[in-house]
C-alpha cells in the first residue's frame, strides 16, 4: 500500500506550510514613515523609496501622462494619491508597491489636495476647468465644481489647497478669482468666492498653520492674500509692485509657490521673471528685503528648521541650486547637482534634501550640514519628490 | 562625435551616384562627415541638433504644453490643434513669445530655420527624441 509515504508527504507539506508561516508572521510589518515617491515623469511611474538607507524600494508603472504630476498622501502615509497631467487620479498603495485604483476624472489637470479629515481628495482641472471632488476610499466622484468666473467664462484652476475646517481653496488662472470650497456636505460645496483678485494667478500656497492663503500673480508684480480666519476682509495685494516698474525678464519656468519658504516671520518667494527671491515680512506683510541670485527662481524651500533656503532656478541656468543663510540673508554655497534641477525635498527632520536632476537621470541626495552629496540614485527623468511627512502637513 | 549617420536621409548619396565607384565613396565619406556638423541641403539641422530640439520640445516646452504636447498652463501643440494656425504665427510665437501670457521669446537659443524645422515636425506629430 501507498498510505505511508503519502502521510509522510503530507506531514513533510504541513510543516513546510507552517514554517512558511510563522516566517511571514514574525517578518516586522514595515511602516512608511521613512518613505516617499518620485515621478519619473517621462515614463509615467512611480519610485518607491526610503530615506534612511537612501534606497529604492520599488517601482510602480501606469500613471499615465505624468508631466507636472503631484502626490498628496492618507493620513494613514500608507496611499500616494497621484494627479497626473492626462486627468488621471491614481491611487497608489506604497508598502504594495501596487495602483489599488485609477480614474480618469478630466482631461487635463495640474494637482490636487486632501481634505483635513482625509475623506475626500480634490483634484484641479485645466480641462474642463474647474475642481472635482473624490471620495479617498473609492475614487468615487462626490462634488463637481465648475470654474465659471462673474462674467460667465471658464477657467483653468490652479493653485488648490486644503484648508482646515474640511474646506478647500483654490484660484482661476483666467479670470483672477479665489474661491473657498467648504466640504461641511461633500455633495453640496459651499462656495465662497473672491472676485477681481489679480491678473493671472499662477499658482498659491497656504501657511502651514492653515491660515493665510496667497496667490502668486503672473500678469502683475504683486500677490494676493487671503486671511481665511477673516474671509469677510476679502483678499489683498502684498508686495504690490515688487518688481519696481522694471521690465520683467521672460519667464522660462513658471515658479512653484508650494514649498515657499518660512523662517520665522519671514517668508522666501521667488520674484516672478527676475534672478531674485523676495523676503517677505509676515508680521507686516511688507518687503523685508530681497537677495539677487544666480537665475529666476522656480522653487524656494525651507529647510524645517527655517534656518536654509534652497533655490532652484528656470531654464537654462538649472543646472545650479544655491543656500541662502537666512541669519545673515547671504548665499552661503552654489551648488551644481546638474543639468535640470527640478525639485527639492527636505526629510521630515531636514539632516538631508533630496533633489532630482532631470537631463542626468538621476536623484542626489545632499546632508544640508556640510552640504556635502552623501547618496545619488538612478532614477529615468525625475521630477517631483515627495516623502510620506507631507500627510500631516496643511497644503502638503 | 560626427555622427556618419547624421548625414544619411539629406540626398547626398544620390548626387554621388554619377561618379566612379572609388572617388564617389571618398566623397561620400567627407560629405557625409560634413552634413553632421552643417546644416542639409533642405536647410534641416543637423541630426545632433535635431535630437537637441526634439528633447526641448518635449522636456522643457512640455512644461507647459505638456510632455505629449497635449496642453497645461500653455495650449495643446498637436496636429489638430494647430491645424488653423500659419506657419508664421507659430514661428512668430516661438520667436519671439507671446506677450501678455506666459509665453517666453525662445530666440535665445533657438534660430528662425530650426523653428520651422521644429514647426513642421509639430505640424506631422513626428517629435519623439532618440533616447
Amino acid at each position: 500500500m501507498t498510505g505511508k509515504p503519502v502521510r509522510a508527504a503530507l506531514l513533510i507539506c504541513l510543516i513546510g506550510v507552517a514554517a512558511a508561516f510563522l516566517a511571514a508572521c514574525t517578518r516586522a510589518p514595515r511602516a512608511t514613515g521613512d518613505l516617499g515617491v518620485i515621478i519619473e515623469r517621462a515614463a509615467g511611474r512611480l519610485v518607491v523609496i526610503e530615506t534612511t538607507g537612501s534606497t529604492v524600494l520599488a517601482r510602480v508603472p501606469g500613471l499615465g501622462d505624468t508631466s507636472h504630476a503631484s502626490v498628496v498622501y492618507s493620513r494613514d502615509e500608507r496611499y500616494a494619491y497621484v494627479f497626473a497631467r492626462d486627468g488621471g487620479l491614481t491611487k497608489v498603495d506604497i508598502l504594495r508597491s501596487r495602483v489599488v485604483n485609477r480614474v480618469i476624472q478630466a482631461g487635463n489637470s495640474v494637482g490636487g489636495a486632501i481634505s483635513q479629515d482625509g475623506r475626500l481628495v480634490a483634484v484641479a482641472n485645466y480641462e474642463p476647468g474647474g475642481v472635482r471632488v473624490f471620495d479617498a476610499d473609492t475614487l468615487r466622484q462626490v462634488a463637481d465644481i465648475p470654474a465659471v468666473a462673474a462674467d460667465g467664462s471658464t477657467s483653468k484652476v490652479i493653485g488648490l489647497v486644503d484648508a482646515p475646517g474640511n474646506r478647500f481653496v483654490f484660484s482661476l488662472y483666467d479670470a483672477g478669482e479665489t474661491w473657498i470650497a467648504d466640504m461641511a456636505d461633500p455633495a453640496a460645496p459651499q462656495l465662497t468666492k473672491f472676485t477681481d483678485i489679480g491678473r493671472l494667478p499662477y499658482d498659491a500656497l497656504i501657511t502651514g498653520n492653515g491660515r493665510y492663503y496667497i496667490a502668486g500673480l503672473f500678469g502683475e508684480d504683486g500677490l494676493a492674500l487671503l486671511d481665511l480666519w477673516h474671509p469677510e476682509a476679502g483678499m489683498r495685494r502684498i508686495l504690490d509692485g515688487y518688481g519696481r516698474g522694471e521690465e520683467p525678464l521672460p519667464v522660462y519656468k513658471m515658479p512653484h509657490l508650494e514649498g515657499w519658504a518660512v523662517a520665522g516671520d519671514i517668508a522666501v518667494l521667488p520674484a516672478v521673471g527676475r534672478y531674485e527671491v523676495l523676503l517677505l515680512d509676515m508680521a507686516n506683510w511688507r518687503e523685508a528685503g530681497r537677495i539677487s541670485v544666480h537665475g529666476q527662481p522656480v522653487f524656494a524651500v525651507a529647510r524645517p528648521d527655517g534656518r536654509q533656503v534652497w533655490v532652484n532656478f528656470a531654464h537654462p541656468r538649472n543646472d545650479t541650486v544655491q543656500v541662502i543663510d537666512l541669519v545673515s540673508r547671504k548665499i552661503v554655497a552654489t551648488l551644481k547637482p546638474g543639468k535640470a534641477v527640478l525639485h527639492m525635498e527636505f526629510t521630515p527632520r531636514g539632516e538631508r534634501v533630496w533633489v532630482s536632476v532631470r537631463d542626468e537621470d538621476k536623484v542626489v541626495v545632499y546632508d544640508t550640514a556640510t552640504l556635502q552629496p552623501v547618496a545619488e540614485l538612478p532614477v529615468e527623468k525625475p521630477s517631483g519628490i515627495f516623502l510620506t511627512a507631507r500627510a500631516h502637513r496643511t497644503g502638503l | 562625435m560626427p555622427n556618419v549617420r547624421a548625414g544619411q536621409g539629406c540626398g547626398t548619396a544620390r548626387t554621388a551616384s554619377y561618379m566612379r565607384p572609388a572617388m564617389s565613396k571618398s566623397l561620400l565619406v567627407v560629405v557625409l562627415v560634413m552634413g553632421s556638423a552643417l546644416p542639409s541641403l533642405a536647410g534641416e539641422p543637423p541630426r545632433v541638433r535635431q535630437n537637441e530640439l526634439l528633447y526641448l520640445l518635449e522636456q522643457d516646452c512640455g512644461s507647459c504644453h505638456g510632455l505629449r504636447l497635449k496642453g497645461g498652463l500653455g495650449p495643446p501643440l498637436l496636429p489638430a490643434d494647430i491645424a488653423g494656425t500659419p506657419d508664421a504665427a507659430l514661428v512668430d510665437a516661438i520667436l519671439r513669445g507671446r506677450p501678455g501670457t506666459p509665453m517666453p521669446p525662445w530666440d535665445v537659443e533657438i534660430t528662425e530655420a530650426e523653428v520651422r524645422w521644429l514647426v513642421g515636425r509639430l505640424r506631422t506629430g513626428e517629435v519623439a527624441y532618440d533616447r
